[in-house]
């Protein structure tokens, strides 16, 4: 038996207490220092880079975004010629896919909440963890800075061939859009395996499979989506560079190539890509609702086996993209019947929600308002998702405004409207600080009106005949009125992200602290200071049930035993978390970073010749090789200390 | 469709005002969706603010997490069945629509549809009337004209990028990608010209590709066919055969075609009846002298990107070959 | 709220710290990879096969690759597993000379298979720019030289590192995880070796 402080009492901790903070301390501080910064491998300074970077490029893609507004305000208008807004729609829709929804979505998220929440001290794979961040940030840098360079993308955030090819597609634009693939999708498929290992085999004692906290089961699920998706893209850009760079006549039809190979592999990730940013949304609205209804989830099995069932069925879906291309009716009619009945274990959980507000008692502070907004705003895309579902229908609104209205509503209801309900949610645990509720509120209401003025015409102008992806259209179409109100709805939504802006800034100096656990929430990541120290946990916890808070035992057992002169780890098993064995974090290191460098290079310029890839290599392998060489001390003192596994 | 009497609701290019079975059958279908979704929308919603506004906790501070009653939790299991039920019936009701309407669309006439070919450019729309007699093959650009009531077959491919044919009143669109044949089945039943645009982003000028289905009745259809086919009549009026001079002299042949003359490329429309279009430029510009002028001498300020250069001439030679053009009926 | 709280403990302290396979973090992160690659892998052969439904010859208007390199190669993999699989059992006995032979023998088959695949390149009897036919073969073998080179380096790597003093319980993991992606290399060479060489020949008929 240990004497422990409460976690949210305000009593001073124990002497042992002290003392063994500080011993923790000293083995799991980050480095100090320039240096140091680049040897970070603790995933809440990785996750929150992930999460500031994310932003800003939401915040460049939504400027970009103006930028098209007000060329599309008034018709045959010149804001922009042709070619700029050309780059604008293809870097907005790269952006916002490539480099915030995914990032923010999946990787922020999980990297900083997935250890947290399943009670261990680090991410598993720390210094990969660390390197596919660099490979981010470089990767996005590189796509801004050939933008700024007018090598700008041009074709579309897909890309397709032929225009895209090396006919149609003349200079480097192409494969600078090609190259943010690469970066964007080997962090991706890192992140994914990290965040499958940490759930499967560094959970706490206790917390079996039916225990495991519905975002968690979440981002699971979308980690072996990503898995299985991300290869698909990883392909058409490959075989896109490789036309492009070497002469391959993959999508040449003139000898014997084909244009829609393209196609078939871009959407067999792009369409679990856009489930993949989805399903976090409702990984979040699931705490959200827990935690703001007073109750546990209503129906976790439900919930639970309908994230996995989306999961799976997003892979069935991937044609629905490409129904005018002409493909059999058998075909058409098969992916109709998926895309439609995909809907079903989405309105499980919408139900499953409703019922644990029905049942509980509801708080409406501002992470809720979000979660509202949020059914307001999905649920409209998800029925205007049916339209295009059905083949005959969608032959006249595919590649319209009535399509840019439902994505936008699915992809901004799904996943930006949970996103602010996480940031306001979760600012205080991540910053210590509470963010101004009143603030919070008007920010809400200002982006919910401005977003509905800005996108729920375009529904109208669809149908109207304005298709997609125009840098200008006729008068008298019928549409300039539409698209200026459509344009004034963006101010709204420009003065709702600055009203957040000021708020974060504010709260960051002068918020009121929030202490541990300000929301009374129920999972573990609230069972320790705020923000968290480097260690995670003072006492790894054990768990009882569902919301390990709410369900914990009187005396809830906590976890001794590990060594404290190391950074030392559990393992417990993957269906029941029984202990399993021990292991140890790498330390900071310097290698991720020159790996990421080393890489970067590689990437950047394969782009310029084909020889970057095979001279490129060798600087990586050396990067590699340094990465992964033991250090001498560390490994004699684990060879004293071994214990072997009994076989 | 309520949206059709929408005050300034110009009715050209869109899906809701068919004037053919192709759109109009599409047209049931989303009518189908829209009545079943916005009903289910609404419910759900409601629902969603009355259970809000019932269960609302007013204090400023959290309330205790709740224990969960296998009571309330019975009821709820009761109502998110019925609601999971009702879905999928719904759903099952809008996708054997959706099949019932794709079949429809697919069994349209094709043994006896009339046949015309169009090819897609950057940024605009070759057009041919293929005939079993190779003097009476029409070849146009942009304006598509067609008789009316028949069964159409729209049978295309791309010469260069994927374009998307598509004109919403009369039937879905149909992407035209190189190394593909496809065959689209249309009907036009309401006498107009009907805009249809370019529905595949394929480059920089993606926004000015346009096109017109012109429905004429049979006999008118016909006459404007033969005259189609026919060659150009030789000028007449000393402008005019200056005008040819100059077009024959210019750079015009080396992307023009010109029937009757030696002109014979391929690459840019064909201009053998020019003057009989009512747009130039893919549907950008209305067909009149001033435009076609501008058009000549600097395309590129009017449609930046496009394939035409500028044409340097004199003002006299312009007017001269405007002459000529204009003959070209 | 009680300030403090006695708990009982769980004490971990007898666990072990060298665990091989499920029990190892980074088998479950190199099953990880395995899944990844292996679905590029199946999306080339798929890709490979949609491009021959386009064709109506295949390959056109050339001979297939010649048999002899890639079923030489065929045949390394296939004996190679031999000393894969037992020094990976020894491996997890923390058994270090059979560790250290095993390694040395698998990095002599693998530059027996780089060198071999050398040959199969020049004699696939394409180039890959004359079509879409010998840019899917190229594609796909090269996705596979891909792996075969960088499990190479990773193999030579840990086979010095069983020769310095830094072997400890880790890197026994290591060497049992070095094994398993062997046997993903040359698993998914056969199903590669049957596309390319065989494919063409069967469909041809």
């Amino acid at each position: 038996m240990i004497t422990t402080t409460a976690i949210e009492s305000t009593a001073e901790l124990t002497e042992q207490e002290r003392a063994q903070a500080a011993r923790l301390d000293a083995v799991w501080s980050e480095p100090r220092g320039f240096w140091g910064w680049f040897k970070a491998v603790h995933h809440t300074t990785i996750g929150k880079r992930y999460a500031v970077t994310a932003f800003i490029f939401f915040l460049l893609a939504g400027l970009l975004a103006g930028g098209m507004r007000l060329q599309l305000a008034f018709p045959e208008a010149h804001v922009l010629s042709n070619d700029l807004y050309n780059q604008f729609f293809t870097m907005h829709g790269s952006t916002m896919m490539f480099l915030f929804a995914v990032p923010m979505m999946f990787e922020a998220l999980s990297v900083y909440f997935v250890p947290l929440m399943v009670g261990t001290r680090n991410i598993a794979f720390p210094r990969l963890n660390a390197y596919s961040y660099y490979l981010y940030l470089f990767g996005g840098l590189m796509f801004y800075i050939a933008f700024l360079c007018n090598t700008g993308a041009d074709r579309g955030w897909f890309s397709y061939v032929p225009l895209a090819g090396p006919d149609y597609g003349p200079g480097k634009r192409p494969d600078f859009w090609a190259q943010l693939i690469t970066f964007t999708e080997v962090s991706g498929l890192a992140v994914a395996v990290e965040t499958i290992v940490t759930v499967f085999k560094l959970r706490a004692p206790g917390m079996s499979l039916n225990r495991i906290p519905i975002f968690v089961w979440g981002q699971v699920v979308v980690a072996f989506m990503v898995i299985f998706s991300l290869p698909g893209v990883v392909l058409s850009s490959t075989m896109l560079l490789l036309d492009r760079t070497c002469n391959t006549q993959l999508f040449n039809p003139a000898v014997g190539g084909d244009v829609l190979l393209y196609q078939h592999l871009f959407w067999w990730f792009g369409h679990p890509e856009v489930y993949i940013i989805f399903i976090p949304g409702t990984a979040v609205i699931s705490t959200i609702v827990t935690t703001f209804c007073r109750r546990h989830a209503f129906g976790y099995l439900v919930l639970v086996l309908s994230l996995v069932a989306t999961g799976f069925m997003a892979f069935g879906l991937w044609v629905h993209h490409m129904f005018a291309t002409g493909i059999p009716q058998i075909a058409e009619s098969y992916f109709t019947a998926a895309s439609m009945m995909i809907a079903i274990p989405t309105g499980a959980q919408i139900f499953c929600w409703i019922a644990t507000m029905a049942t509980g008692k509801v708080v409406l502070k501002t992470p809720m308002w979000w979660a509202l907004g949020f059914f307001f705003t999905f649920i409209m895309g998800g029925m205007t998702g049916i339209f295009v579902a059905s083949v005959p229908v969608d032959l006249q609104i595919h590649d319209t405004y009535f399509v840019v209205a439902h994505f936008h509503y699915v992809l901004i209801g799904g996943a930006v409207f949970p996103l602010f309900g996480a940031i306001s949610y979760w600012f205080p645990k991540v910053t210590g600080r509470m963010l101004s509720e009143t603030l919070g509120q008007i920010t809400f209401w200002l982006f919910f009106v401005g977003f509905n003025i800005t996108f729920f015409p375009m529904h109208l102008v669809g149908i109207r005949g304005m298709p997609r992806r125009v840098y200008t259209y006729p008068p008298n179409m019928g549409w300039t009125t539409l698209n200026q109100i459509e344009s004034l709805g963006y101010v709204l939504l420009f003065i709702a992200v600055c009203v957040f802006l000021a708020n974060v800034s504010r709260s960051l100096k002068t918020g009121s602290l929030a202490g541990p656990n300000p929301w009374k929430a129920g999972t573990l990541e609230w069972a320790t200071t705020s923000p968290p120290p480097h260690y995670n946990f003072l006492h790894l916890p054990t768990v009882n049930g569902r919301e390990a808070l709410w369900d914990a035992a009187p005396n809830q057992p906590v976890v001794i035993g590990l060594d404290e002169d190391a950074r030392s780890f559990l393992t417990t098993r993957t269906l029941d978390a029984e202990p399993e064995g021990r292991d140890e974090f790498p330390r900071p290191s310097i290698w991720p970073f020159l790996a990421a460098i080393a890489t970067s290079i590689a990437f950047i310029g394969s782009i310029f010749t084909p020889w970057g890839i095979t001279i490129g290599a060798i600087p990586v392998a050396i990067t590699m090789i340094g990465w992964f060489w033991p250090e001498r001390q560390p490994a004699e003192r684990r060879r004293a200390r071994e214990i072997w596994q009994s076989e | 469709m309520i949206l059709v009497h929408v005050p300034g609701f110009p009715g050209n290019q869109t899906s809701l005002n068919p004037v053919g079975p192709g759109a109009e059958r599409i047209e049931g279908e989303f009518a189908l969706i829209f009545w079943i979704t916005a009903i289910v929308y609404c419910l759900v919603l409601i629902a969603l603010v009355v259970y809000v506004l019932r269960r609302r906790h007013s204090l400023n501070i959290m309330p205790e997490p709740m224990p969960t009653t296998p009571q309330s939790d019975r009821w709820a299991k009761v109502a998110v069945s019925g609601a999971m039920v009702v879905t999928v019936l719904l759903l099952f009701i809008m996708m054997i629509g959706s099949f019932v309407t794709g079949h429809a669309l697919g069994n349209m006439n094709r043994e006896t549809a009339y046949t015309i070919d169009v090819y897609g450019h950057q940024w605009w729309w070759e057009v041919h009337y293929p005939n079993d007699e190779p003097d009476k093959t029409v070849v146009t650009a942009n304006e598509i004209h067609v008789p009316l009531g028949v069964p159409l077959r729209i049978h295309g491919t791309s010469r260069d990028v994927i374009h998307s044919f598509w004109a919403p009143n009369v039937q879905g669109k149909r992407d035209l990608m190189p190394g593909y044949e496809t065959d689209v089945m249309m009907q036009i039943d309401q006498p107009g010209r009907w805009r249809g645009q370019c529905a595949e982003y394929c480059g920089e000028q993606h926004a000015h590709m346009s096109f017109y289905m012109v429905a004429e009745p049979g006999p008118q259809f016909q006459q404007w066919l033969s005259q189609q086919a026919a060659s150009s009549v030789p000028p007449s009026t000393p402008q005019a055969v200056r005008g040819q001079q100059v077009f024959l002299g210019h750079a015009c042949v080396m992307c023009h075609t010109v029937r009757g003359t030696p002109a014979g490329s391929r690459v840019g429309p064909d201009l053998t009846h020019v003057a009989s279009r009512s747009t130039i430029a893919a549907g950008l510009l209305p067909n009149t002298i001033g435009n076609l002028g501008g058009w000549i001498l600097n395309a590129q300020s009017i449609k930046p990107g496009c394939r035409m250069p500028p044409n340097h001439m004199t003002g006299s030679e312009l007017q001269d070959l405007l002459a000529y053009l204009e003959t070209l009926k | 709220m009680a300030e403090r709280v006695e708990r009982p403990v769980l004490d971990v302290s007898r666990l072990p710290t060298v665990g091989f396979g499920t029990h190892s973090i980074t088998w479950w992160g190199i099953m990880g990879m395995m899944a990844i690659e292996g679905t590029v892998f199946v999306l080339m052969i798929a890709s490979y096969f949609y491009l021959h439904s386009r064709n109506s010859e295949w390959p056109p208007h050339r001979n297939p690759p010649d048999l002899l390199w890639g079923t030489v190669n065929l045949g390394l993999f296939l004996v190679s597993v031999i000393p894969n699989e037992w020094y990976r059992r020894r491996a997890r006995k923390g058994d270090l000379r059979a560790v250290q032979i095993g390694l040395v023998l698998l990095s002599l088959f693998g530059i027996g298979n780089v060198v071999v695949r050398y040959f199969e390149l020049w004699h696939l009897n394409t180039d890959w720019s004359i079509d879409a036919y010998g840019s899917a073969v190229w594609t796909l073998m090269g996705l596979h030289v891909l792996h075969l080179v960088t499990d190479l380096v990773d193999t030579i790597v840990l086979t010095i590192l069983f020769f310095t003093s830094l072997v400890e319980g880790k890197r026994f993991q290591d060497a049992e995880e070095n094994a398993a992606y062997w046997y993903f290399v040359v698993a998914f060479w056969i199903p590669i070796y049957l596309v390319i060489y065989w494919a063409p020949r069967w469909l041809h008929a």
